[in-house]
């Protein structure tokens, strides 16, 4: 009788976690849905009294501003559908090229004989151990210059061609799979971009699918780099979006209703993302260790 | 092929080659005509790669490293002041503090979440393989920091978040999370652990599920409990994977940016949560100080990579007990 309990209070434990983890969330939605006025006295109740969509609208520009300004809001707007686009092209952009470009480069350090080959490699790792803050002035001030403030070049610039870190483990990818295939390839006489081309690019889809999965998945996150480079409309992500629309929201009195309906719509790509790559996401972190 | 026997890569190469110089008749097996082998299509391989590298790792590390000593403004060509960042980084409070603060958090966020992940990672390895469970608690680390920041920053509100009715409600005082100078930190390393806990428990159950089953399956026949199985056992053999998640987390846990610069105090109340990488976006990008803002970078930097290896050498994170 003793080993069951145990494991029934390890259960429960486990059970408390995944709560705390997701009900912050849960309020968050429950916020969205809460007409303003009533969040003084419509405190705790696990659903809102009188559930509304008007933060939504409001949030999505679909209200005038005086009605905005009724519903407690600031009168600020969060161009979602733009700032969403935005946010799709800096991911994904940097997600493909990067993990192409990495593999290519990771391909060379694993399987390419070249003069140099564990020097250059060696520097590439100690790239690793440089904070990004540190290349991050300089490199605004080189995106600056060249007057790519505002732009998308500028925005994807600094890791659209490599991270050391892809590079690295991408090298480590390669030198796990057997280089058979490459060799018979070779025996035919393909050359070693051929090989690459057709057999072992082919042969990695899925785990260079993940790895760009991962990829988007930081891109996406990006704060600092995108409000820095990209604060117009036109080139703002999701995250700069959000964080502009806080500052527009006054201090003393923050417009919570409004900013939980913005912070709803800006997950709701992310839960996309779980429910579809979910598994491949979780397995990911069996293999690549930590980015 | 002198110089590339060091590398665990070159290894699997060296073990190839037999059958790879068979191949190509043409192609010389030994000497300069092999060291060469690859030489010109190894350029186009890594081209992008090295580009990037070149123009926004190598020539900013050292682009960066020239500003510290200039007062570059952003505005004008910078101007050469010597050693003077430095001297002024010697005397500035501010920079002192911020590095305190930083220490406060890093501390209080590796350390809670370090532990916390270590639980949860047991507990998911001895109850269950489920992928439910572990996409479940990959969420908060999949929404971006912004979003999780601004979250928090409603559920601790002092006048109308959850947090503070639970509290009330249960008879205690309603508290100021970001506005007491000395919750404002700890507060926000919380927020970071609660965000990050299930990833890095994600890592080290990872780490666990690479333990061999007999190890455990011995300790069991040797009478060994739970506890003495996890602390004998488990963490031991999971020792490279902790130091590396531990080093890396720690690394990051330093860069500490996006919820401090969401939170409205901006860096206070009285300095007590500006912690030294938002000082440094503070300087360059506010006071258009990026002269002297690289120079606080790169004593981080310092900082960092000084860390980084003392950790790895504490923790000899490359040599594994299972070996």
């Amino acid at each position: 009788m003793r080993l069951p309990t145990r494991r029934s209070i390890a259960w429960l434990v486990l059970v408390i976690a995944i709560i705390l983890t997701l009900f912050p969330f849960y309020w968050m939605i429950r916020t969205a849905f809460t007409p303003a006025a009533d969040l003084p006295t419509d405190t705790t109740g696990l659903w809102p009294h009188h559930a509304t969509l008007i933060n939504f609208e409001r949030v999505l520009g679909l209200t005038s501003t005086a009605q905005n300004v009724a519903a407690g809001g600031s009168g600020a707007t969060l161009d979602f559908l733009l700032s969403l686009r935005n946010s799709i092209i800096y991911a994904g952009l940097i997600a493909v090229a990067q993990t192409f470009f990495c593999a290519m480069a990771g391909y060379a350090f694993a399987r390419l004989r070249f003069r140099g080959r564990d020097l250059l490699f060696g520097v590439f790792v100690m790239a690793l151990m440089v904070p990004p803050i540190f290349t991050l002035l300089p490199n605004f001030a080189l995106v600056k210059s060249l007057g790519w403030i505002g732009s998308f070049e500028g925005l994807i610039a600094p890791s659209v061609l490599m991270t050391p870190f892809a590079v690295f483990f991408l090298r480590q990818f390669f030198l796990s799979i057997p280089a058979e295939v490459e060799e018979a390839a070779a025996l035919d006489g393909a050359g070693r971009l051929t090989q690459f081309w057709r057999v072992v690019l082919p042969m990695s889809r899925g785990p260079l699918f993940t790895i760009g999965l991962i990829t988007a998945v930081w891109a996406w996150k990006d704060y600092l780099w995108p409000l820095l480079v990209g604060p117009d409309q036109n080139t703002r992500v999701l995250t700069a979006a959000l964080g502009i629309f806080l500052e527009q929201s006054p201090n003393q009195a923050p417009d919570w209703t409004g900013l939980m309906a913005a912070a709803v719509l800006a997950v709701i790509p992310v839960a996309l993302l779980l429910v579809v790559f979910g598994r491949r996401l979780v397995e990911s972190l069996n293999f690549t260790g930590i980015k | 092929m002198a110089g590339i026997g060091e590398s665990g890569g070159a290894v699997a190469v060296e073990a190839r080659r037999p059958r790879l110089a068979a191949r190509d008749a043409a192609r010389p097996r030994r000497g300069r005509g092999a060291r060469r082998g690859d030489g010109r299509v190894a350029w186009i391989f890594l081209g992008p790669a090295l580009i990037g590298f070149a123009l926004f790792y190598l020539y900013p590390t050292v682009r960066g490293a020239y500003f510290s000593f200039t007062d570059y403004d952003l505005l004008s060509p910078p101007h050469s002041v010597g050693a003077a960042n430095y001297r002024e980084l010697w005397h500035d409070p501010l920079y002192w503090n911020a590095l305190r603060v930083t220490l406060q958090y890093v501390v209080i966020n590796i350390v809670s979440q370090t532990l916390l992940a270590l639980g949860l990672a047991w507990l998911m390895f001895r109850l269950t393989r489920s992928i439910v469970v572990r996409v479940l608690l990959l969420v908060p680390w999949l929404v971006p920091n912004v979003a999780v920041g601004l979250l928090w920053l409603w559920l601790l509100d002092a006048n109308l978040g959850l947090v503070n009715h639970l509290i009330t409600a249960v008879g205690g005082t309603s508290q100021g999370f970001f506005s007491t100078p000395s919750l404002a930190m700890p507060t926000i390393a919380m927020i970071n652990t609660w965000q990050y806990t299930g990833y890095t428990a994600l890592l080290f159950y990872a780490g666990m599920l690479q333990i061999p089953a007999s190890l455990y399956e011995s300790a069991r026949l040797d009478g060994a409990g739970e506890v003495r199985t996890f602390f004998r056992i488990t963490l031991p053999l999971m020792r490279p994977i902790l130091a590396l998640v531990l080093v890396v987390s720690m690394i990051g846990s330093f860069q500490i940016f996006d919820t401090i610069s969401i939170t409205p105090t901006h860096g206070g109340p009285v300095n007590a949560t500006r912690a030294v990488y938002y000082y440094i976006y503070q300087l360059a990008f506010t006071q258009f100080r990026m002269g002297y803002a690289c120079a606080v970078a790169m004593t981080l930097a310092v900082i960092l990579g000084v860390l980084t290896f003392v950790q790895m050498r504490l923790l000899r994170a490359s040599s594994s007990d299972l070996a």
